[in-house]
């Protein structure tokens, strides 16, 4: 079966390191943290008092009131993103055939602040239900895609991937898939979350999953150091637009990358712990490289998962020996999360960008706040700390992991006619 | 323009995001003023906590003009 090419033609991002492509870049090449003590809520009472929130937003800026009032944070992140990803495409959307545009978007839980936020109001009253008509349709995790659909008027493939931290990239993945197989041109992908809200931090508090490093918010995301302690929550969203190889060079489109193959794997383990040796991420790195049909040696830097909790850093570096072979000791490794925090299941949106922009740019964004190292970590790893490295990048890999045991890996090249 | 009215005035001009010189009493909320049947309910519901009342659904049927607000609520209203 013939499969068709798919490229990168435009980009969005809204990240707590900046609220567009170029600053976002600025933010992870030049190794800034986008930690600060929370604003959204009074997080006084909690474990963890701080987070990577976006900084300056104001959706009055992006949407009219009555807009901006039937959406949850997490559909107003997508449409601002996957807007900016639009423009950048130059897509004329009076000249493709809308029924083959579509929208996979991806997040790990949707609209928790409305959901919040609703069943508060319930809980403080006398038992009457006066649920708001617009809390559904905030709420649930597909309505992002829907509201795109109904910006753009793209009619063709649509929905949201929810897989937890790994929503994104299962996203930009069926985005690929449904392009390959010619059942769309151009699709709009990536994904968003906005989940700095009480029950988003005292949740993830309970589980003992954040870093509880009051006193110094911008070191807390230190992945493969020794004293990591958790991760930094984030919010915010970054989109693709993703369009079959003959499209876009037809219309004389900019293309950023490639998309050369992407895999899947679930842990088959424990809802919440990845597979001490990394099984499942063993198994999804090796997927990727198959399905693009490309040496393991052509992968020149890996955007790891690496969200600086203890466990899951160890068992992904070993899964990239045991992938990688000889070869492990002469790619870049990094955890932009470092920077960024963890999004969640805009995690791989957030990521593959940074990925992309990696080859664009032809530079690997470090690994903050490495202070001590860890004997778990192999030394002759390539973990970039602290500075970004020029170099050579012909593919990126990057890696999500979500709570279920859900594995995914997306491999960029750089475009090559 | 009576209390009720003003306060009825308000919060249409809130939730459906309308100049307030277009909230005249024949407007209809989903012909002239944009809402949508969602809408209609948030109105009806922001009427209900303003006003502390509980407008019954075949009443509420009948509310289709900021006209036919302002007066079910100068009827009914605490």
């Amino acid at each position: 079966m013939n499969l068709r090419r798919v490229v990168v033609t435009g980009l969005g991002a809204l990240t707590p390191l900046g609220n567009d492509v170029s600053s976002y870049w600025q933010g992870l090449s030049s190794g800034v943290s986008g930690a600060a003590p929370i604003t959204r809520f009074d997080a006084d009472k909690f474990r963890t008092k701080f987070a990577c929130e976006l900084k300056g937003w104001d959706p009055l800026d992006h949407f009219d009131r009555k807009e901006a009032r039937k959406m949850d944070p997490f559909t107003q992140y997508a449409m601002v993103a996957a807007d900016q990803a639009v423009v950048d495409s130059g897509l004329d959307l009076d000249k493709i055939d809308l029924d083959k545009a579509g929208v996979i978007w991806g997040s790990g839980i949707g609209g928790l602040y409305t959901f919040q936020q609703e069943v508060q109001n319930f809980a403080a009253g006398d038992g009457t239900p006066r649920f708001n008509p617009f809390f559904i349709p905030k709420m649930i995790v597909d309505i992002c895609s829907g509201h795109l659909s109904i910006k753009y008027g793209f009619r063709g493939p649509n929905f949201v991937t929810v897989s937890a931290c790994a929503s994104a990239t299962n996203a930009i993945i069926d985005a690929f898939n449904y392009i390959r197989l010619g059942k769309a041109d151009v699709m709009i992908t990536g994904g968003s979350e906005a989940a700095v809200t009480e029950a988003g931090v005292g949740g993830f508090n309970a589980m003992k999953a954040l870093s509880e490093r009051n006193d110094s918010p911008e070191t807390a995301s230190r992945p493969f150091d020794k004293d990591r302690d958790g991760f930094v929550l984030g919010e915010g969203a970054a989109s693709l637009i993703l369009e079959d190889y003959e499209h876009a060079i037809a219309r004389g489109a900019k293309i950023y990358a490639e998309v050369a193959g992407g895999g899947m794997s679930a842990d088959a383990h424990h809802i919440t712990a990845p597979h001490p040796e990394g099984h499942g991420a063993i198994k999804v790195m090796k997927n990727a490289i198959e399905d693009a049909g490309m040496p393991a040696s052509e992968i020149d830097y890996i955007n790891v998962h690496g969200t600086s909790t203890p466990l899951g850093d160890i068992s992904e570096s070993k899964a990239i020996k045991e992938v990688f072979g000889e070869h492990a000791y002469n790619l870049n490794i990094s955890s932009t999360k470092s920077m960024t925090g963890h999004l969640l299941g805009a995690a791989g949106a957030i990521e593959a960008v940074a990925a992309i922009l990696s080859i664009v740019n032809q530079e690997v964004p470090p690994t903050i706040n490495h202070f001590t190292d860890d004997e778990s970590f192999d030394p002759k790893l390539n973990f970039t700390f602290n500075k970004s490295q020029k170099r050579e990048i012909r593919a990126a890999l990057s890696n999500t992991f979500g709570f279920g045991g859900h594995n995914t890996s997306v491999i960029f090249r750089k475009f090559d006619q | 323009m009576s209390e009720i009215a003003q306060k009825v005035t308000n919060i249409i001009v809130d939730k459906l995001g309308v100049e307030e010189s277009e909230v005249k009493p024949e407007a209809s909320f989903t012909n002239d003023l944009g809402a949508d049947s969602l809408d209609t309910v948030e109105l009806i519901m922001e009427f209900e906590k303003e006003f502390d009342i509980q407008i019954p659904d075949d009443q509420a049927e009948q509310i289709a003009t900021v006209g036919q607000a302002i007066s079910y609520l100068e009827a009914n209203a605490k």
